[in-house]
């Protein structure tokens, strides 16, 4: 380990501190209608770590990319180190100086270690590539660094944090002076925290700046200067940590007033339904804590069990892993009604009335080259086609009953569902699971990319469901949604679960705080 | 969902403009039109009015249906988003072992056929089983495939042809005839009007569109291909529709094997070299997408029409081989670039 080591709040008084790196003022940024940045202003100061906080969806990654010259902004100017710049693509922001380091690392793993560094700005001589000095530079590099790691190692060979480390240098090997890290200890354990922190301590006292995106309270006060807080596309409030205790922050960023819709009407929970006992889902690669770690929990007839966290919480894996989706990696108990159920394959899983609905339907919920009909039967085929043969005329009744009650608006049955809005594409997902006859619903983020119409027709569809005497499991990581329509929420920070509330005593400060890891 | 008031929201209106607009981007549409364009060449260069008597096409269809029968199986497994590349030598090895039951051990077709099926389709199978449980990609797996089939053919015919020239223990040869059965498969019926193997090449066509179409696995196959993730999570059982898949392909290879067995009258180990790139041809023509999830049986029908049609018109004009293959070539591309315009 190092000489650096952690006080409660850090200081970078050296003499670079305090000249002004980077400034973008008034930031606007819609996509189509949606406006996702309004009039944002955000700077950084030579020497010093800027935490930027806010919700999923306040907006910290579209004005990051917009830094980062992915996204072009619609008004507002960006300076840096006072000069008007105004990047169009990655590669000219790198040329700024500005760095981003990704949760996802953009390495590319069969390469050498040295060839990362330089992807894209290789040292040459007439075209030729000087490997030898290449090699030289990246060695001093990874030393500067405290990585002791052959600079000719492919990047895929090496552990995480070792390949954040290489993300580092190779910020640091064309002079980035403004390096945004976004949630860069999510898939860390504790002593290579600590690593990174000793890290960034001496990148400020170069005369970086950092702006540091975490979602873990603990860290916010241990790293940031200052932190500036982003709601719904605007700033709230910019201060020095100092200033912005932890119960203030938390109000600023969950700030907007939760309207409350008489969507969810007086819960009738009944008999305990699905029950889990001590669930954990291992990491999918060795090595790494696992995602879901311990957790038990049990759903009533009638219920719905909200499932609060930010991103990296583990709640889409438990889920995952209930489901048998997991395969092996998810270990634990469960039974369905009093019986045990195998987290085996996600086949087993529907035939004892489990039913997932996951929070990407593009990506795992939807088959975008076939029909509505054949989606929305596509996870009860049993049900349409008894011995092997399809009944069409079955299929089309089984699909007109349940998009009926879903109030789907199709052209037709037969209509491609990739040519529907996402709020019909997301009633045609909710279709199948309700064709399968499920008795315990996993819902993760129903209500992602839908139209306002439509989310409120989803959550009432969850009443209804609850009322039939389904248990309901949500995740949502819209905070209102999920005091709206949670019985009781279960928190979870880093795949554990920290917290549980009844309807009555959560609020969102307590949810957040209890999602950040704060206890 | 048509005539039921009480579903305003899925209405059936008449054919408008816009849905007339959608059967013009249809595949089959367009897979027709490539015909009709082939055909139209016919009428204009009919070889000295070769091209309007019923034998040429009759013949077309008959020199078309072997490489048709493969593309049945083939276009099982691209739907999936596979590829089968062991095709053509699935085929000669089961005409080799077809070829040595018949003619040299004197099997009746009853079990001779049987076991022939049983090996093109134990071929694969092992492919499919391997690509879904073992995660090997489908064109590494299959031409794999190829060149251990290929070897095997190699291996039971002793590198030579099985012919009806049969050796005698003391090295000299003697002629058998050629057995009943591959008379049979190579006749033609109705009053010589259709060819066996045109016959047999329609009867895998209504089969495979029955499994497309009509059975739940079909259903499967298409969702495996378009999203094979979210197959798996509505409880798809994606490993046995693999092994179906790919069993199919090499179900289809030994029928093809089979009826080219009959045609040549002989088992080649080296028949059918480069017959699955004709395959992946006629189910690219007819609108089968390479990415897998859309496509269908009646689109490669029209592509080994197709194919078939260009191959016959191309050789009643005398044209060189090597002209027809650049022309075969070029029409290719043209197909492809044709239905991403309209898609």
């Amino acid at each position: 380990m190092n000489e650096i080591h952690q006080s409660e709040s850090r200081h970078a008084p050296t003499d670079a501190a305090g000249a002004a790196l980077l400034a973008m003022t008034g930031i606007g940024k819609s996509f189509g209608r949606h406006r996702v940045l309004d009039d944002v202003d955000f700077d950084l100061r030579a020497g010093e770590v800027h935490v930027l906080a806010g919700e999923n969806g306040a907006g910290k990654s579209t004005l990051i990319r917009i830094l980062g010259g992915v996204h072009q902004p619609d008004g507002g100017s960006i300076r840096i180190a006072g000069r008007l710049v105004r990047p169009r693509s990655p590669r000219e922001a790198a040329g700024f100086g500005v760095a981003i380091i990704h949760q996802e690392l953009s390495l590319a793993p069969a390469m050498a270690v040295t060839d990362n560094i330089f992807l894209g700005r290789e040292r040459t001589s007439g075209g030729w590539v000087r490997f030898g000095e290449q090699r030289a530079a990246a060695g001093r590099l990874l030393k500067r660094l405290g990585l002791e790691v052959d600079p000719g190692r492919l990047v895929g060979e090496l552990p995480i944090a070792a390949q954040q480390m290489i993300e580092i240098a190779k910020a640091l090997a064309f002079d980035a002076r403004i390096i945004v890290m976004d949630e860069p200890t999510s898939a860390l354990s504790e002593p290579e925290v600590e690593r990174l922190f000793a890290r960034i301590a001496d990148l400020t006292t170069r005369g970086c700046g950092i702006i540091y995106i975490t979602h873990k309270l603990e860290e916010v006060y241990r790293q940031a200067d200052r932190i500036t807080v982003l709601r719904d596309g605007r700033k709230i409030i910019t201060a020095p940590a100092a200033e912005l205790p932890a119960p203030a922050l938390i109000r600023h960023m969950v700030g907007r007033e939760l309207v409350e819709h008489p969507v969810r009407r007086e819960p009738v929970a009944g008999e305990v339904r699905f029950r889990v006992e001590h669930c954990t889902v291992r990491a999918a690669s060795r090595g790494r804590p696992p995602v879901v770690d311990d957790v038990s929990f049990e759903v009533k007839r009638g219920e719905i069990l909200g499932i609060g966290g930010l991103q990296g919480s583990g709640a889409s894996d438990l889920l995952w892993g209930l489901f048998g989706a997991h395969g092996r990696r998810a270990t634990g108990r469960v039974k369905l009604d009093g019986r045990p159920v195998a987290l085996r394959s996600p086949r087993r899983a529907i035939r004892r009335g489990v039913a997932l609905l996951t929070n990407d339907r593009k990506q795992s919920g939807l088959v975008l080259s076939m029909d509505v009909a054949a989606n929305a039967t596509l996870a009860s085929m049993p049900r349409i086609s008894p011995g092997t043969w399809l009944s069409r005329r079955r299929e089309l009744e089984l699909t007109a009953a349940s998009t009926k009650t879903l109030h789907l608006r199709a052209a037709s049955l037969r209509q491609p569902v990739a040519t529907l809005s996402g709020g019909n594409q997301q009633k045609v997902v909710l279709a199948k699971w309700l064709n399968t006859r499920p008795r315990v619903m996993l819902l993760d983020e129903p209500t992602r990319g839908v139209d306002v119409g439509a989310k409120r027709e989803i959550y009432q569809l969850m009443d209804e469901w609850a009322r039939a005497g389904h248990a309901i499991v949500l995740i949502t990581s819209e905070l209102p949604e999920l005091l709206l329509m949670s019985d009781r929420i279960m928190v979870m920070h880093r795949g554990r679960l920290t917290a549980m509330f009844d309807h009555d005593e959560a609020t969102p400060e307590r949810v957040l705080h209890a999602a950040m890891g704060g206890s | 969902m048509a005539g039921k008031p009480d579903e305003p929201a899925l209405s059936t209106k008449p054919a408008t403009l816009s849905e007339l607009r959608r059967l013009a981007a249809h595949p089959a549409t367009t897979a027709l039109f490539a015909l009709l364009l082939v055909l139209l060449l016919g009428f204009i260069f009919s070889g000295d009015g070769a091209f309007y008597k019923w034998t040429t096409h009759r013949d077309a269809l008959r020199q078309a249906s072997v490489f048709g029968i493969l593309a049945c199986g083939m276009t099982l497994v691209i739907i999936t988003a596979g590829i089968d590349l062991s095709v053509g030598s699935v085929l000669a090895l089961v005409a080799v072992c077809f070829s040595l039951f018949s003619i040299h051990w004197r099997l009746t077709p009853w079990l001779a056929i049987p076991a022939c099926l049983a090996i093109g389709t134990a071929c694969g199978a092992v492919s499919g089983g391997i690509i879904a449980k073992l995660r090997i990609q489908p064109f590494i797996m299959t031409l794999a495939m190829m060149v251990f089939a290929r070897g095997l053919a190699k291996t039971v015919s002793g590198g030579m042809k099985v012919s009806t020239a049969v050796a005698n223990d003391d090295g000299t040869y003697r002629y058998v005839d050629v057995p009943q059965i591959f008379r049979m498969i190579d006749s033609r019926l109705l009053g010589d009007n259709i060819s066996v193997v045109s016959l047999i090449f329609l009867v895998c066509v209504a089969v495979s569109w029955i499994l497309l179409a009509r059975l739940r696995w079909g259903r499967y196959l298409y969702a495996i291909g378009g999203n094979e993730e979210a197959a798996r999570l509505s409880g798809v059982p994606v490993s046995a529709m693999k092994v179906l898949a790919y069993g199919a392909a090499g179900l289809f290879s030994a029928v093809a094997g089979l009826c080219q067995a009959a045609q040549e009258q002989q088992g080649d180990p080296e028949a059918g070299t480069a017959y699955e790139l004709t395959a992946i041809a006629i189910v690219v023509i007819g609108g089968t997408n390479l990415m897998g999830g859309r496509g269908g049986i009646g689109l490669t029908l029209l592509g080994t029409l197709t194919i078939g049609y260009l191959e016959k018109i191309l050789s009643i004009n005398a044209v060189p081989e090597a002209g027809r293959l650049m022309l075969t070539g070029i029409i290719i591309v043209a197909a492809v670039l044709l239905q991403r315009r309209r898609a």
